[in-house]
């Protein structure tokens, strides 16, 4: 098993950023790293709200970038505010965080999957059979609405 | 002023609810003048109610389970004498009332039974198992047991005052909206369980947080008996889980009090996604439940087989597989609702997937007791009952997890069976061994034996005779919650599963007994060694019943199955080892927070059910007045004198040497 024993010392060259030493009562490099962080993430944030309504960059290129820069902020915030990190006494933080997004990604993924196979199977009889692509004639004298509608108007 | 409530809340016109609730309070009132008059109240106060020790909570988590036991069973009771009477007439229970009652015994005995009794062993016995003072947070151990109660109160209180829900145990839209369930039945469900919900999330974190960074010094992760592995597996499920209901439960509540539309079948509501949550919670649960009793059934056998527990890695590699597999299943319990083959398809083999981590436990059990010296003791009956029963109930669990078949079952008599027979074989059975297990280790004496065994057999007898017939009624067509019927062929089979119930009822005053019996014969029952069963792990190493610092000085784990390993070596010796030197102790100082707060809780549940809206102010502002008094509270701990620390732990080391004299001189 990869879990760290509680119990065990930490070597002095195990340093992360974002990792409190409560040994040594340090307050200026607690605050420190909180400061860190604080910069970090109003710069990502100062960005993210800049690339929005900027012309600067090729526009479907957007999206993309506001992602990149909301992952990159939750990172900051897990190692800067939340200290995780990959020091050995954090395996349990990390396997935790690990958990909770594997629970609800399968909670998100299986939902919108579950849900969106249902509104196709369950939908009203209409759009079944919209969807099972009905011979022409019935678009033409039954269906008034949408596509059917317009058809005698050509 | 008092909102909707009005005297006509009281169902005056029927006489089954009120007679039942006036025998309750009559029960209540004499308890509480029971309490006052002999002057026993201040003593509960100080030692029990404001206790903050995980074993006193853990005790009280049990009581609660047990007294909840007895309603819920009754319920069951009422529900099985109606349909053994209602065959082509109307039985004795109105159709508004048996509704109630199946959807008070569902909620009852999950959220008030068998949760609470798991999570009261666990309480009790995790941080004896791992050889440390108490749980991670102990004033909000407090806290979590007093919201659990404040749920089991509310769904008693709506007895008397008011209704319960009609919507089955769990409320599915659109029937449990506003439109179609006016009534307060719903919201007395709802608000129960979001508090009791809380009360249990923050007893998982504190469990969690235990069973992760509180070890004696040497415990590490595969040292760990088996009973803390299902913790926390358990408790990282509830923590993952009980959110989603909490979020579900709050969007009914919105639209019933607030006119939102999340699952209305009106302006954009959707139904089914209420059933998609509630049951992305719900199976998770089902594991929440049967972990526990899975570690309990771990540590019975091992011991009373006299062998280390087999294939302890793949015990715990089984559990944290089922502990993320378990969330991966959960639409099989819609397999009828609507959704596609593919989806249906994938969801069935999953569901069929997860009986192999199950069926690999199954089989350590059984090559833990191979070659074993077994001792019939009353905890390994329940045990061996356990595997048979619960070996059935899981097949026939496979079986409704093919989609065709479950296109047959669902909703039938045979799912009814099913997850009977899966959790009073599986959960209600491990909760009973473990109580007859840790017993002696809560109060230092034993439960009777013969009456113990006795009980077990009625149990055990009464559920076949009472769930069997269920398998075959639901082969038969018969659907559940059926208030009367009119298929002769039915009822010979429900006059059966009713006599089934009677021997439960005998099996439960059996359980009556062997409790009443035991406490008269405690000096004969007496465990002297604080180890009655020659147990394997930690908190037998300690006294019975254990002092409030569990251990005098914390021990030294040097292999798995700590405890044993130290037997043997000081069995090699015949000496118990130097005596340790002792130190001044600091222990967490009890606090009325939990109470106070689940006192509030309660006033603010009861007001929001019944719309007394001020009230609700009152009660939110008293609750968080508690948190912030024990906030800045000044002295948060005391100590224990090490003179006091060695007084007490140097008896039990004379009653140990005792012991291994005697077992000396008999080899």
């Amino acid at each position: 098993m990869s879990f760290s024993d509680p119990t065990s010392e930490r070597h002095p060259t195990d340093f992360a950023p974002g990792i409190e030493d409560v040994a040594e009562g340090d307050l200026a490099r607690g605050i420190k790293s909180y400061l860190v962080g604080l910069g970090l993430a109003t710069l990502l944030t100062v960005t993210s709200f800049f690339i929005s309504g900027t012309t600067l960059v090729w526009g479907p290129s957007i999206p993309v970038a506001l992602a990149v820069l909301a992952i990159a902020q939750m990172g900051v915030h897990l190692v800067f505010f939340l200290h995780i990190g990959t020091g050995p006494e954090n395996v349990n933080n990390v396997m935790a965080l690990a958990f909770g997004v594997l629970i609800v990604l399968l909670l998100l993924v299986g939902s919108l999957w579950i849900m969106s196979n249902m509104n196709r199977n369950m939908a009203p009889a209409a759009e079944m059979e919209a969807e099972a692509a009905p011979p022409p004639y019935v678009v033409g004298t039954l269906r008034l609405d949408g596509l059917g509608a317009r058809l005698p108007a050509e | 002023m008092w909102g909707k409530l009005s005297w006509a809340a009281i169902p005056l016109d029927q006489p089954i609810p009120l007679v039942a609730s006036g025998v309750v309070i009559a029960v209540v009132v004499s308890v509480l003048a029971l309490v006052v008059l002999k002057g026993w109240f201040p003593y509960l106060w100080r030692e029990w109610i404001t206790s903050v020790d995980h074993k006193r909570i853990g005790i009280m988590y049990i009581v609660l389970a047990m007294v909840m036991l007895l309603r819920g069973f009754s319920d069951a009771i009422m529900m099985r004498s109606q349909q053994a009477l209602a065959f082509q007439s109307e039985g004795y229970l109105p159709p508004e009332h048996y509704d109630q009652i199946f959807s008070a015994h569902g909620t009852l005995m999950i959220f008030f039974v068998a949760m609470p009794f798991v999570i009261g062993l666990m309480n009790f016995v995790v941080p004896l198992q791992l050889g440390v003072r108490d749980v991670a947070f102990p004033t909000l151990n407090s806290v979590g047991f007093w919201l659990t109660a404040t749920g089991a109160l509310l769904v008693n209180i709506s007895l008397l005052v008011g209704e319960f829900a009609r919507t089955g145990w769990l409320p599915f839209p659109p029937l449990s909206e506003l439109t179609y369930s006016p009534g307060v039945g719903v919201d007395y469900y709802l608000w129960a369980l979001e508090i009791s919900g809380i009360g249990t999330l923050v007893a998982a974190i504190n469990l969690v947080t235990t069973v992760l960074k509180l070890h004696a010094p040497g415990m590490t992760y595969m040292r760990m008996p088996m009973f803390c592995w299902t913790t926390l597996a358990s408790n990282l499920l509830i923590v993952a889980a009980f959110p989603i209901l909490t979020a579900t439960l709050t969007m009914l509540v919105l639209d019933r009090y607030l006119g939102f539309h999340f699952f209305t079948n009106e302006a954009g509501g959707n139904m089914m996604m209420f059933v998609n949550l509630i049951w992305a919670w719900g199976h998770p649960e089902v594991y929440i439940l049967v972990l526990p009793a899975f570690g309990v059934f771990s540590e019975v056998v091992s011991t009373f087989s006299g062998k280390p527990l087999f294939g302890y890695r793949s015990m715990v590699a089984a559990t944290m597989v089922i502990c993320i597999l378990s969330f991966t299943v959960w639409l099989h319990h819609f397999f009828t609702m609507g959704a596609g083959a593919d989806v249906n398809a994938i969801f069935g083999i999953l569901s069929m997937i997860i009986a192999v981590p199950t069926g690999v436990k199954v089989f350590n059990w059984l090559f833990t007791m191979y070659g074993g010296r077994i001792v019939y003791a009353t905890p390994m009956l329940w045990s061996i009952g356990f595997m048979v029963t619960f070996v059935i109930g899981g097949m026939t669990g496979v079986l409704l997890a093919v989609p065709p078949v479950d296109f047959v079952l669902h909703n039938s008599l045979f799912l009814v069976a099913h997850f009977h027979n899966v959790i009073i074989g599986g959960v209600l059975f491990g909760a009973f061994a473990g109580y007859t297990y840790w017993f002696p280790k809560a109060f230092g004496f034993r439960l009777h034996e013969g009456l113990g065994k006795a009980s077990f057999w009625c149990w055990i007898t009464g559920f076949y005779v009472a769930f069997m017939p269920l398998y075959v009624l639901g082969l038969m067509g018969m659907t559940r919650r059926m208030q009367h019927y009119d298929v002769a062929a039915w009822h010979p089979w429900l006059v059966i599963a009713a006599g089934g119930a009677a021997i439960i009822l005998l099996g439960i005053g059996l359980q009556i007994a062997q409790l009443v019996v035991s406490i008269r014969r405690r000096h004969e029952l007496r465990d002297e060694t604080g180890d009655p069963w020659n147990g394997r792990s930690l908190e037998w190493a300690t006294s019975s019943p254990p002092p409030v610092f569990n251990f005098a000085v914390l021990p030294r784990i040097e292999g798995e199955e700590a405890y044993w390993g130290m037997k043997e070596r000081a069995s090699k010796d015949v000496i118990l080892g130097p005596e340790p030197s002792y130190r001044d102790i600091e222990m967490p100082r009890n606090s009325a927070t939990g109470f106070v707060c689940a006192f509030f809780a309660t006033i603010m549940g009861f007001s929001l059910i019944w719309h007394i809206w001020w009230l609700v102010g009152v009660a939110i502002v008293g609750a968080y007045a508690t948190f912030v008094v024990f906030a800045w509270r000044d002295r948060d701990e005391y100590v224990i004198l090490a003179e006091s620390v060695a007084r007490i732990d140097r008896a039990n080391r004379r009653a140990r040497r005792v012991m291994l004299g005697e077992r000396e001189l008999v080899s």
